[in-house]
Order: structure tokens, then sequence, then C-alpha cells
């Protein structure tokens, strides 16, 4: 099985404090910068919507997003473009996209330090229903390449993954670390 | 850039519509060929329009930062999807909901393509169309794909063509309705879809159903072609039929629908419609863009002479059996409901309540209501939709509609069913109140995503909804029944004409700034189709628009006389009156440091209009003959992959056909009606362009003439590999000397 177009989610530590409003001129300014491997376009509000997808920040390669869908606030990262190489190279670039762009926002003065994530919990999606169907097949072909990522992800620490059930939603994985753990440890182990 | 995008034909063969399969099979050849270099950029930009493919602002790999414009180097580098457009851009793709019905598979559909190709929103639109922006050139075919697996089609959503047919969503329920328009209004869309009469228009057509006069919601008098349900009696038996209009539209200058004939029998909806449709594109404007539209042709004639010219073009329509076949089923066409039929609930929540009172109507079947899931700025999420496809199993035959006002609504829902059908909206974000009130703004995609986005009007938009949320239940009840409707620049996708409170994007200089500025438009008409048309009024800063919305509503609550709405209470104040009231706000700040107002509403950059595109509202002039050119070299580009295939025979066949198709195109300049008959065809081209030598090449002469001529003599013998490579490149040549010719004798048409 080709795990491609994977969403990595890590959850906002304190959702009730966070505030998304001076979120956007910290994402136009992202594109403004370009100063990573990705080239992103555009910034989507979509505050108005309830449990939806928040600030959208728009790259070809992947979006960005401080998203609320499952009512459940984070970062999320979307990988849209191909990644080339093993499952493992994959899960490991959206994982680490997604870790620097938390460490990033963390380190955000404009954000005030209000928009903290925590490493314990992560949601791993892939976005390719006819890939990666939620069913018993894709759950049998995906996990043990899920286990292998998430052994060295939390450096032998332990955790536990549950899968989404859900036929229609993508084939998700979520994962709880048993002890607290920094985005910034689970980024030393992947680089 | 999916990668199960080369999957999805496989795995929905059989599951689409042949005709729409092998549309979206050769709209994907297009895309290789385009990424070849083998399609014009132009050509194939009105090729995506066409599917319902757009672009998006930001596609010119250009964006101002704030400070400076800065380049998007997209990956495609120089490679481009129409003129100046990028190929890797993100863009946007509409998908045509025919008089917005919609069943519960389908809004799965929308939500997983939503998820997978979008941001994970979908969008309802002012003509009951869904959007999804952001989506990658390279995945429309898996998207086109897996939306004809549930019967919809993404064809002629854009362009210069029949635009959706879109109805009143309350047909077929509602109390003061004529009769129910559904089905004509859904025989009409696939009829006009891909006709041949509809495919040379200079600009887009917009047709509208609606079951009354009285109520807004067909719009009828603002749109190309407008039918209005009427009766009248023959023979001492009801007799149905519409009032057409034809020639209305919004845009920068709006036109009221002129009556064409006041009773059109369905018998005769469908070739009124085609005929209309030849009139247009055969008089139609098509150099001049700004007057391409129908309305402007009606305008020039009048009235009497453009019906005279229809109804002439009308008897020489050869007989079509869809005409009539139609109507007997039309007649018995009614919907069902799921559940039995239920009273009104007499208590509940004070949120449920408010919710009854303005998201609920009763249907003209007793015990039954029409729900409006009310989408704020017209956006629901993917998980929302997935719920809202399993609410409506739950509660009803999936009954669902799109709205002009970008809401949907659920049909037949037994009134005992309403608290928990509140209930399950509530629990996921879909049970706010406020349907058709002043909290229910309408507004285009503006600088969010349109090319031509002057203000951001969803920014504006958002930003009223929050302020109205707030006071709402302090709002006097007049003020309350408002619409708002924004558009982010003069073209009304807004559709502000005809709210009380329209708002446009201009821009203004103040202090030497670009400045976002909204023009205010008020008392224009939403009852009656849109009867009629709000008066400009002055253009405000867009940071002061929410004050400009308090002081009126204030002032209309304040001075009403005998519960006048509030286009008499325009009129009786008067445009003077009016623009002194709110003169203050139009004035620049004391200072011009304060960037508040050099910023628009959710966009923290400097404005700029240096963001401004190229619209492709207009499409491309392209002539059908190019079209069919374009159709001839994709034949043959799927005779070489055949052959390299090793499918010699099919190869062999195919590209016969596309030098049949290259002649056929030519065959069409002089004789538009040519019949699909290689025989004719070959003949017709030999008389019209060999014998007279308008197809002689300057050095060639009639040299490539003759590769088609000993094609057809030998069609229908058995090819071999050999001779078949022969054939293809004998096509090439032929179909390159199709396209010198029609330049040739375009040529001077163009000077």
């Amino acid at each position: 099985m080709q795990i491609q177009h994977v969403n990595v989610k890590l959850l906002v530590e304190k959702p009730n404090e966070a505030d998304l409003e001076p979120l956007i001129p910290v994402f136009h300014s992202w594109i403004e910068n370009q100063n990573g491997d990705e080239l992103l376009i555009d910034v989507a509000d979509y505050r108005h919507v309830k449990a939806g997808p928040g600030i959208v920040l728009i790259g070809h390669e992947g979006n960005y997003s401080v998203d609320n869908t499952g009512n459940r606030w984070g970062l999320r990262y979307n990988r849209k473009a191909v990644v080339e190489g093993s499952n493992q190279d994959r899960l490991t670039q959206a994982t680490c996209a997604a870790l620097r762009a938390c460490q990033r926002l963390e380190g955000e003065p404009r954000l005030g330090g209000k928009l903290r994530f925590g490493g314990r919990e992560i949601e791993l999606f892939i976005n390719d229903r006819l890939a990666a169907p939620n069913t018993a097949e894709t759950h049998a072909a995906a996990d043990p390449e899920f286990q292998e990522f998430f052994r060295k992800l939390f450096a032998g620490k332990e955790y536990s993954i549950s899968y989404g059930s859900e036929p229609r939603a993508l084939f998700t994985a979520n994962v709880k670390a048993a002890q607290p753990v920094t985005a910034a440890e689970l980024l030393s182990a992947l680089v | 850039m999916k990668v199960s995008n080369p999957l999805w034909a496989e795995r929905l063969a059989g599951k689409m519509p042949e005709a729409l399969a092998r549309e979206i099979d050769i709209f994907e050849t297009e895309i290789a060929l385009r990424k070849q270099g083998k399609i014009d950029e132009r050509l194939f930009a009105e090729t995506r329009l066409r599917r319902g493919t757009y672009g998006q602002r930001y596609d010119n790999g250009q964006r101002h930062n704030g400070k400076t414009v800065q380049r998007l180097e997209y990956p495609s580098g120089e490679l481009t999807k129409g003129p100046n457009t990028m190929w890797d851009a993100p863009g946007m793709q509409r998908i045509k909901i025919p008089a917005g019905g919609l069943n519960a598979e389908q809004l799965e559909t929308l939500a997983d393509l939503a998820e997978e190709y979008s941001d994970g929103i979908a969008h309802v639109t002012t003509r009951q169309d869904f959007q999804l922006h952001y989506v990658h050139i390279e995945d429309t075919p898996s998207v086109m794909r897996r939306l004809a697996a549930v019967n919809i089609t993404t064809r002629e959503a854009c362009g210069n063509s029949v635009r959706n047919v879109t109805a009143c969503p309350y047909a077929g329920v509602c109390p003061d309705e004529v009769f129910d328009v559904t089905p004509y209004s859904r025989a009409l869309s696939k009829f006009l879809l891909g006709h041949p009469d509809t495919q040379n228009f200079g600009r887009k057509f917009k047709p509208s159903f609606s079951g009354c006069a009285q109520h807004a919601c067909g719009l009828a008098s603002m749109h190309d072609l407008g039918m209005v349900a009427v009766t009248r009696t023959e023979n001492g038996k009801e007799k149905r039929g519409f009032e057409v209009s034809v020639g209305g539209g919004l845009g920068a200058v709006p036109y009221q629908a002129k009556l064409f004939d006041s009773f059109v029998p369905p018998e005769e909806l469908l070739p009124l419609a085609q005929a209309v449709s030849r009139v247009f594109a055969a008089r139609g404007e098509k150099k001049n863009r700004s007057r391409a539209r129908i309305k402007f042709l009606v305008q020039d004639l009048g009235i009497e002479k453009f019906k005279e010219l229809v109804l002439e073009e009308r008897k020489s329509l050869p007989h079509d059996p869809r005409w009539t076949d139609y109507v007997k089923d039309a007649e018995q066409f009614h919907e069902a409901p799921l559940r039995p039929a239920g009273k009104p609930p007499l208590l509940g929540t004070e949120s449920f309540q408010r919710w009854v009172k303005t998201n609920t109507r009763p249907q003209k079947q007793e015990g039954y209501a029409v729900v409006t899931i009310a989408l704020p700025l017209g956006d629901i999420t993917a998980n929302q939709l997935r719920a809202l496809a399993d609410i409506a199993r739950r509660f009803t035959k999936e009954t669902i509609r799109s709205t002009v006002e970008q809401n949907l609504v659920l049909r037949w829902v037994s009134q005992s069913d309403l608290a928990e059908l509140h209930k399950a909206l509530e629990a996921v974000g879909l049970g706010d109140a406020g349907a058709g009130t002043i909290l229910d703004v309408a507004a285009c995609p503006g600088t969010d995503t349109c090319k031509l986005g002057i203000s951001s009007s969803r920014g504006l938009a958002a930003e009223l909804r929050k302020r109205l949320e707030e006071k709402n239940y302090e709002l006097d009840e007049c003020v309350q029944n408002l619409h708002i409707k924004i558009s982010g620049c003069f073209n009304s996708c807004g559709q502000h004409h005809v709210a009380d409170l329209g708002f446009y994007g201009v821009s203004r200089k103040m202090s030497g700034y670009a400045v976002p500025h909204f023009q205010v438009v008020l008392g224009g008409e939403w009852e009656h189709n849109g009867a009629s048309y709000g008066l400009p009024v002055i253009a405000i800063p867009s940071k002061n628009i929410p004050e400009v919305v308090a002081r009126l509503t204030e002032r209309y609550a304040a001075s009403r006389k005998n519960g006048e709405g509030f286009k008499g209470f325009v009129t009786r104040t008067g445009k003077v009156e009016l623009k002194k009231m709110l003169e203050d706000l139009a004035r620049p700040p004391a200072d011009s440091s304060d960037r508040f107002f050099f910023q628009d509403w959710g966009d923290p950059r400097e404005y700029t209009l240096s963001d401004l595109g190229v619209g492709e509202c207009a499409g491309e002039v392209v002539s059908s003959v190019e079209f069919d050119l374009a159709a001839a070299e994709r034949e043959l580009f799927e005779a070489q992959v055949a052959w390299e295939g090793g499918q010699i025979e099919q190869a062999g066949k195919t590209a016969y056909r596309s030098m049949v198709q290259a002649a056929k195109a030519l065959v069409k300049i002089e004789a538009s009606t040519i019949a699909d008959d290689p025989a004719l065809i070959v003949g017709e081209f030999r008389t019209r362009f060999y014998d007279t030598q308008k197809f002689f090449d300057p050095f060639a002469g009639g040299k490539f003439a003759h590769y088609l001529f000993a094609a057809h003599e030998k069609a229908g013998e058995p090819h071999t590999a050999d001779s078949t490579r022969y054939l293809i490149d004998e096509a090439q040549l032929f179909i390159d000397a199709a396209h010198s010719c029609y330049n040739r004798i375009a040529a001077p048409a163009i000077a």
C-alpha cells in the first residue's frame, strides 16, 4: 500500500484561550516570506463555520490550518502533492511539517503564547478515499507502517493507536502517548 | 495531484452515465494535450470553463503582499491553463445543481470532494450551484467522475454557455405556487445541456423558473430567460403554461427582463428556448464582451423585433421529440414524504421557537414543513454535509434543495418531527435560526478567491453577521426581515441590486492611498421575482459599512409609516436625504496613520488593486470551428495512443474519424446544420473547399485534401500497422491544413 496525502493534526492545548484573529496576519507573513520548501499562496478564513477548518493557509504542496474539525482545535497539515520515497518518508514529511508549523506558531510573538500545541495526542489521516478507504484491508496494510513510524516518533516511549470506524470518514489513526511529550521532542526523533 | 487520479475512471466504470464518462475522458485528454502544448491556451481556457473549471485569484502567478507584488513560483513554471493563468494555480470547480435538487448520496459525494480536493468547505452560490475552491486542474477529472457517478455534471457550469437552470426551492410544496415547476426546469436543463444550438454564444445564458409571480424565490425577472408558472382555461380545462420573459440580468447595469409571451404551453417551452438560443448565437455580440449578454441584444433590437426573429427561427426548427416527450411525466411529477403528516410543536426551548419562526414554513400539504438550513456565507463543511445526508434520510425521502440565498432546504418534514430535526441539526452546528432574515447575509466570493473582486464581500458579510447576531433579538421586527446582499465588484454575483441593503465593491483614493469601499445600493425588491432594482446612493469605506447598516436600519425602524417596506422608506426619504445621512462616513479618516481604513475586512494587508486579474466569467470567445478542430486533434491523439497500444484497427478508424471531424468543422462554416454523415461531409467538403480551392495551401495546393479523399475511399477496409501509421501522419497534416484554411478564412473578419 502506498500511503500518500498524509494529514497530521496536533491539538491545541488550551482551546478556550485560542484567538484566531491574530493568526491571519501571521499566515499572511508566511506567504510573504516563503521561507520553507513549499509554495504558500493564500489564506482562507472560515471562522464563521462551526467545527470547520478555521483559518487555512493554502499552499501548493500542502495546506496548514488551525482547524476545529470534529470540534477539536488543532494545527493540521494536509499534504496535497505526492511525496516520493517510502511510506515512512511520507509519514515523516507530513509529521515534520506539522511539528515545525506548531513550533513556528508557538514562537510567534504576535500570538502572545496563546496558541500552544501538545504532542501527546496526534490525529493522522490519509486524505484519499480510493487509495485508502476506511476499511479493514486498509487497516491491515497501514497499521504496520504506522506502528513503525510511531515507535520512531515516540522514541521508545509507550503509546496507543486507535483507528476510526466510520466507513465514510477518511482513514484515521488517533495516537496517544502515555506520557506528555513536546513538539520539539517529537521533531528531534524524526530529524 | 492525487495519487489515485489515474484509478477513478476504472473504479467508476459502469456507474457513470456513458455520455458523461466519455465527456470527462475527453476533458482529461485535453488536459494532457495542453500539458504537451498541443492545445492553444485560449481554447483550453474556454474548454475548461465549459466544464465548470474556473480560475481563481493569484492564478497569474502574482500576489500583492501589502507592500509589493510578489511572484508565486508555481512548480510547473510557465505552463498555463489559459491566458495569464498558471497551470498549478489553485482554481474553482463549479458544480451545476439544476433546480437546486440534491439527494443524500450527492451530499456525501460533495463532502468527500470538499475534503479530498478542496479545503474542507463546499460553497453554495447565489444560483444554486456548489463551488469547491483551491482545486488543482489535474484533479478535476476525478472530481467530475465522482460527481458523474451520482448523476451530477459540471458541464457548462461556466463559460459562454447555458448555466445552471435555477428554480424556486419551494416548488411543489409552496402554498402560493401555481404549479410545481421542478420537472419543467429539469427538462429544459437536460435539453439545453450540450445542445448544438447553445455552443456558440458570445456570453453566458441563465434561465430560471418560478412557481408564482409574487415571491422572490425564482428571481425570474433578472434572468436571461425567466419562466413564471401560469395557467389558463382552454375548453373548460385548466392548462399549464409559462409567462416567459427574456433579457433580464444584473451586472454593472441591471436590466429587467422583457415580457416575451404571457402564456407558453409546456410543449412549446423547449423549442422556444432553442429558438431563443439560436437567435442569441447568431445575432448576439461576440467581440465586445461587455455588450454580449442577451439583454443587450433584446435592448438593441427591441422586444418586438427580437420576438419576431425568435418566432421565425421557431418555425424553421426541425421537430425534436424531446420537446414533448417529458410533458406527460411532468404533469404527474410529485415528491413523497417519508413520515406521516404531523402537528406543529407547541412547546420547545427559546432557540427552538426562534428557529421554527425563521427557518421553517408550512407546506401546502398539511402537516409538513420546509426547513431551511442557514449556511453562513453559503459555506458548509464536509462533516456537516455527511451529517445532513443522514438527517435527510432519517426525516425525509432525501428531498433537499439549494437556494439562491445560499442555503439548503429540507422539504417534506413532518411537523411533528421538527423538534427532533432541530436537535439533530444543532448537534452538527446547522441549527441556527435567522434564515431569510437580516442575519442571512448573501455574498459572492469577492476578493477571497475571485479574480475580479475589488472589496472583500465575504469579509464584510462575516463582520455584519457577527455584529447583527449580537443584537439581533433587540432589532425591530421590520429590520429583522430585511435582506443584505454583497458583491465584491459591480458584476453583481452577490445580487446586491435586489436587496433592501445592497453593497458592491469599489475602490477610492483617500490621503493618497487606495481604500476599499462599497457602493451603497438601497431599496431593491427581492419579492416579485426581483422586480425592481435598488438605488446607488454613495460609496463608503468598507470599514464604515457596519455603521451604514446601523444608521439606516435605526432610521427605518424609527420613521416607518403604516407598515411601510424598506423600498417605500427609501423612496419616501429620497436619495438626497439618504446621502446626507451617510456623507460623514464617506470622509477619509482624520489620521491617515491609522491603517484600519486602508485594510479590508479579514485581510491585514495594505489594500491594493494589484491583485485584480482578468475575469473568466465572460469566457473566451472561441468559435465552434475551433472547438471542432480541437475535437479532431483530440481524436487523432486517441488514434496515436491506440496505435502505440497495438490497437491497430481502432487506431485506423479513429484517425479517419479525426479527418472527417476536421472536414466537418470547415463545412459547418458554410452549412451549419450538416449531418454527421461521413459521405455527406466529404462530398460537401469537396464541393465547398476543394473545388473552390479555398482549402488549398499556398505551397502544397490541394495535396492534403487528397489524404481525406483517399482515407474516405478506403474506409471500412482492414488496417495494418504500417497503413495506420501513414494514415495518422496524413490525418495530422490534413488537420493542420484545416487549421490554416480556417485561419485564412477568419483572418479578414478578425482584422
